[in-house]
């Protein structure tokens, strides 16, 4: 509860579009109070900025409680910041002490090309979803809910993996860019699931692939991704990813059509 | 089997590739240092060992030939897995802070080109050049007297120990080995077999050099 | 303009059945030639494009965010109401019908109501069909919970993310129909027009947030599913990016625009900290289970630590003022009293604007009680965000909170179809009037926007292009389309372009949120409106010549994106105040001050039983009114009490 006033130097990494070099530039955010959050210091050194007629910070936000997924970028080398299970609108300035020098820079990987400033293409994400990160249920098709009996164990379970907001932070800390944990979190969710049974083998080599076709690096077992994850998924859905993918690859198409017809 | 034959085009199927190879690099490693060994029990039994083994030219060289293909899917895998993760970063950080990873993990790049030079090494020197042909256990404590030699050995397991750490605990992830309650004990087992075949494997440099293996 | 609200005749629960019975409907084969244009992605917007793509329809779906997936349907955390009657405790249909039109004071229409509880039974079906992870028992079945004072446990919970699990699951509905080619997305696309061409709805014109470009987009029709206003406040527990400019563009081409004073203020909020604060966070209502609400008796102990304060000093004015209900009285009137007692100087926290907005909630008894175990495993991830954001622990010491808005029931005035005033302009979600009447119960917006998107639309848009069959081709560079285009981009340029550029954006949007927040909030009064409307549009004419936006409207700016929206907010404010100055009752989120008996809201169902729809007529001080009569066969009007 009890106020301090921060006076820091901030190191934001500017780039007008994706073909500009970009640049880090120096601000001094003046008489910021701990209860601040860090994109409340970045509206007020922006605000400022307006004022003096120059450009932004332009960075990607929207609900600023954590679960829209859309904000992030690295604080002093660490996706999201220093707040462990923390996504950047939910860090507060009281983290950090007067005269702080801060390094502020936009998630760097190939498979997320930076559009400006802080702000990246994060639509390879989507792309992976759209691979079969989905169950085919027509809308209005749906038996009963509760003819689909699953274990609270299951279901708790893919709710862990399912909580995933997509933000990126995982492919940002990995040393190869590997999105992984992203995509590992749906596949395992729906594998879990009864209902998801039908697709689970195309599922995961489709996402997969795709997961591959956007550029991304595999993964080397660092867990650095699951270490700023602001939703705290973990590294073993990675594992059980790899065992689906394995799993797939020796079906045949003939059992899996089989398999969807018997219904299992 | 469409679907077999494209696992190996994924990144997945790639490590799985380096996961199952380093299996039986690693099975091979424990075994080699399990026949090492003789070499405590002296002259004549290191020797006898590697008369067996050469007495059984079709065993040993459907192990030289299975070893071979591993080294070399070991390291066609990890070659296009290294490019693309470079690849896959494109610009670098200015600042980066590393929370998790640990110093095995973020050497394999090295202690693989590392190890590789090593076995070459290792080859030349026991295997294909050999001072005293026939006489293994000559050509070791002569080699290892050598401190320049035992270094190199000494290093080169050292690399071995990183390289196959990381290795351990990464194919139990890559090949989806996990389960809730033996998780915990994957990076444990990983350290096991690697501490056994490490310290075992350093011992024999050590103790040419200490003396306590002599000619 | 007339309002027909095209409702069913007969006995209600055989009227939405019997509407798609007698509906017009399209020919699989033929709806592919048939484009709809889907203006956002949340549960309403992602829900009716992934439907109306799977039912073969080409449609075009467009939002703001960078992604389908962050739309702010996200951030809901309590629940979603259905009528499954799973726990045998009397729940049916008609009983969340029932409790959904009294919740909304007596302010919707029945026959909209009633559908969506009979739609509530599929939600959940559909949802765990598509793998939403609901909470589920032992047994393996679905569990339930009781929720915001319902007498039966039939809200479906995923965590605290049910909003979250919903939208994914529409988003990867969404996902198949992308890969399927039959949906086609624009993320970081914002509509700032709508285009009419011969009295229809007939395409948007949108700005590319990427590149700043302009165009015009055409269609056969247009479903909006653009979420609500509560951003005109400035301060709120919406996204920073939610807004109204859809919805009000689409109210300047004619679509009315109902009941905007019906505003949703939550009471359990975290208050804001300082004058940069920049967005309100939710805590859930079920804090107010175990907490006890009290400020200090004494103006001069308000800046005492709490512990300092002797009991005796302390003020549970919920438990005085209420001994029934106590801290569990309805969210409206716990909002309230937060506010009056914060009035008499006696808030806590520290001083924002020169006052301190807050009160304690305080659950020092409860962990006393139950101890500190019961409470951390009750609600330890609330007690968590609650440090993480204001850094205090509320094991230690009391909670503040403070009331902030958090829904808004007002919205396009829409048919049982959902049809705006503007034919082919369709509305569903919290963007449109049609469910909440004056106030919305929790639990039931998710099961809204699912209803209006998975059900209702998919139905209601293919009988209304089977009626008109064959629409003219309508060419992009027509004079009609070509005028739209050029109108945003002069406007683009007005903006970019203020005689007297000084302020950000944000500058003026805090001063209108503080003008609507005091004059329009919680509890309004006659001579506090007046002023408003006295001081909006002063403030309004303050920021078009003063407004100050850097770099260019060619690129991605920010700033250019928020004083569009700030420009709107402006407009509607005007007309929220209007429409709360004419509402002489106190009705759901509506308290008029002058309309109370010992305290309680005084509904006035002889003059005020009716929608208020209102007309753009080219001044925004004078909008058109139109009255839509709300008539109760079912559910009979009934007076709220919690004395």
């Amino acid at each position: 509860m009890s106020e301090r006033l921060l006076n820091l130097t901030l190191h934001v990494w500017r780039q007008n579009g994706p073909n500009d070099t970009g640049r880090f530039e120096t601000y001094r955010a003046k008489d910021i109070t701990t209860h601040m959050s860090f994109l409340e210091m970045l509206d007020v050194v922006n605000e400022e900025l307006i004022e003096q007629g120059k450009t932004p910070i332009a960075f990607d936000h929207d609900c600023r409680e954590g679960i829209c997924g859309s904000c992030g970028f690295m604080i002093n080398g660490v996706a999201h910041g220093p707040q462990r299970r923390t996504t950047a609108c939910q860090v507060h300035m009281r983290q950090f002490e007067d005269g702080d020098e801060l390094w502020v820079e936009p998630w760097r990987a190939h498979g997320f090309p930076i559009v400006k400033d802080l702000i990246v293409d994060r639509s390879a994400f989507d792309r992976i979803i759209q691979a079969g990160g989905y169950i085919s249920i027509r809308t209005g098709s749906a038996p009963e809910a509760n003819e689909i009996s699953i274990p609270k164990h299951t279901a708790d379970k893919a709710m862990d993996a399912a909580e995933c907001i997509g933000c990126g932070a995982c492919v940002a800390a990995c040393p190869n860019a590997s999105a992984s944990l992203f995509t590992a979190a749906k596949i395992s969710h729906l594998a879990l699931l009864p209902q998801g049974q039908a697709e689970r083998q195309d599922r995961a080599r489709r996402m997969v692939a795709q997961m591959d076709a956007e550029g991304f690096g595999n993964c080397t077992n660092h867990g650095e991704c699951e270490a700023v994850c602001p939703k705290g998924i973990s590294l073993d859905w990675i594992a059980r990813m790899n065992r689906e993918l394995v799993r797939a690859a020796f079906k045949s198409d003939a059992s899996v059509e089989s398999s969807a017809a018997k219904g299992v | 089997m469409q679907r077999a034959l494209t696992l190996h085009q994924t990144t997945i199927g790639k490590k799985v590739i380096m996961a199952l190879s380093g299996a039986i690099l690693v099975g091979f490693t424990f075994g080699h240092f399990l026949g090492n060994l003789n070499l405590y029990r002296g002259s004549e039994a290191l020797n006898g060992y590697a008369e067996t083994l050469r007495a059984l030219p079709a065993l040993l060289w459907t192990a030289r030939v299975v070893l071979l293909v591993a080294v070399g899917a070991h390291i066609a895998a990890a070659y296009s897995l290294w490019t693309r993760n470079r690849k896959a970063r494109g610009s670098r950080y200015e600042h980066h802070k590393d929370l998790a990873t640990d110093y095995a993990a973020r050497t394999m790049y090295w202690s693989g080109p590392i190890l590789l030079l090593y076995i070459i090494y290792h080859l030349l020197h026991l295997t294909i050049l050999p001072a005293h042909p026939g006489d293994v256990y000559r050509n070791v404590v002569e080699g290892f007297q050598n401190p320049l030699i035992s270094g190199v050995y000494i290093v080169g397991n050292l690399a071995l120990g990183f390289h196959i750490f990381h290795g351990i605990y990464s194919a139990f992830q890559t090949l989806g080995i996990n389960h809730p309650r033996f998780n915990a004990y994957r990076r444990d087992l990983a350290i096991a077999i690697c501490a056994v075949i490490t310290i075992g494997n350093l011992s024999f440099p050590i103790a040419v050099l200490a003396g306590l293996v002599t000619l | 303009m007339q309002l027909r609200a095209n409702e069913p005749t007969g006995p209600i629960e055989h009227r939405w059945q019997k509407h798609k019975e007698t509906g017009k409907l399209v020919a699989p084969a033929n709806r592919r030639k048939y484009s709809i244009i889907v203006v956002g992605s949340g549960l309403a917007g992602g829900a009716a494009a992934a439907s109306l793509g799977e039912m073969g329809y080409k449609v075009k779906c467009f939002c703001y965010q960078d992604s389908p997936r962050r739309a702010h349907s996200i951030a809901a955390q309590g629940g979603i109401n259905a009528a499954k009657n799973y726990q045998n405790d009397g729940d049916s249909v008609f009983r969340l019908f029932y409790d959904t039109v009294k919740g909304g004071d007596f302010r919707s229409r029945e026959s909209n109501v009633y559908r969506l509880a009979e739609l509530s039974v599929n939600l959940i079906d559909q949802a765990v069909a598509q793998g939403v992870p609901f909470a589920r028992e032992y047994g393996g079945l679905l569990a339930n919970r009781s929720f915001g004072g319902a007498q039966v446990s039939r809200t479906f919970y995923a965590r605290g993310q049910t909003g979250q699990q919903l939208l994914l699951g529409a988003y990867q509905a969404l996902c198949r129909q992308i890969e399927e080619g039959t949906v086609q997305m624009f993320p970081r696309t914002e509509m700032l027009d709508l285009i009419v061409h011969d009295g229809r709805a007939r395409g948007i014109v949108t700005r590319c947030m990427k590149t700043g470009r302009i165009s015009a987009h055409i269609a056969d029709m247009v479903v909006l599913c653009t979420g609500g206003y509560g951003n005109v406040y400035y301060l709120s527990t919406n996204a920073k990016g939610c807004n109204v400019t859809a919805a009000w563009r689409a109210h300047r081409h004619g679509a009315a625009f109902a009941n905007p004073c019906y505003t949703q203020i939550h009471p359990t909020c975290i208050p804001p900290a300082g004058t940069y604060q920049s967005k309100l966070t939710l805590m859930s209502e079920s804090l107010r289970n175990d907490g006890r609400v009290w400020v200090p008796r004494h103006k001069e102990d308000v800046t005492k630590r709490p512990e300092d304060i002797p009991e005796k000093n302390r003020y549970y004015y919920l438990e005085e003022r209420y001994p029934a209900f106590g801290n569990l009285v309805p969210r409206d009137v716990a909002s309230r009293n937060a506010l009056y007692v914060t009035n008499e100087g006696l808030g806590v926290g520290p001083e924002v604007d020169g006052e301190r907005r807050g009160v304690y909630l305080d659950f020092s008894d409860a962990i006393n009680r139950l101890g500190e175990h019961t409470i951390r495993e009750r609600y330890g991830n609330l007690f968590e965000m609650y440090e993480r954001i204001t850094g205090d622990d509320p094991y230690q010491k009391p909670m503040r909170i403070y009331p902030a808005t958090h829904y808004t029931m007002g919205g396009l005035w829409v048919d049982y179809n959902l049809q705006t005033t503007i034919p082919g302009l369709f509305a569903g979600g919290e963007c449109n009037f049609s469910d909440h009447g004056a106030n919305r119960l929790g639990a039931s917006a998710l099961m809204q926007g699912l209803a209006d998107g998975y059900f209702v639309l998919p139905f209601t848009v293919g009988n209304y292009l089977g009626d008109v069959r064959s629409l003219p081709a309508l060419a992009e560079d027509h004079w009609n389309v070509r005028q739209a285009v050029r109108a945003v981009e002069e406007r683009v340029k007005k903006l970019m372009n203020a005689p007297d550029p000084k302020h950000a954006p944000e500058h003026f949007h805090r001063k209108l949120g503080r003008i609507i927040w005091t004059k329009c909030g919680m509890s309004r009064n006659k001579e506090g409106l007046e002023e408003a409307l006295e001081e909006i549009p002063k403030l309004r004419d303050q920021f078009w010549r003063e407004v100050k936006i850097t770099g260019t409207g060619e690129e991605l700016n920010q700033t250019l994106e928020r004083a569009g929206r700030v420009a709107d907010f402006f407009e509607l404010g005007e007309l929220m105040c209007i429409d709360a100055l004419h509402r002489n009752e106190s009705c759901g989120g509506h308290f008029r001050e002058e309309h109370q008996e010992n305290g309680e809201a005084l509904r006035d169902d002889e003059n005020y039983s009716y929608v208020a729809a209102w007309e753009w007529t080219g001044n925004s001080a004078e909008p058109a009114l139109h009255q839509e009569p709300l008539t109760f066969e079912y559910v009979k009007p009934t007076k709220r009490s919690y004395k």
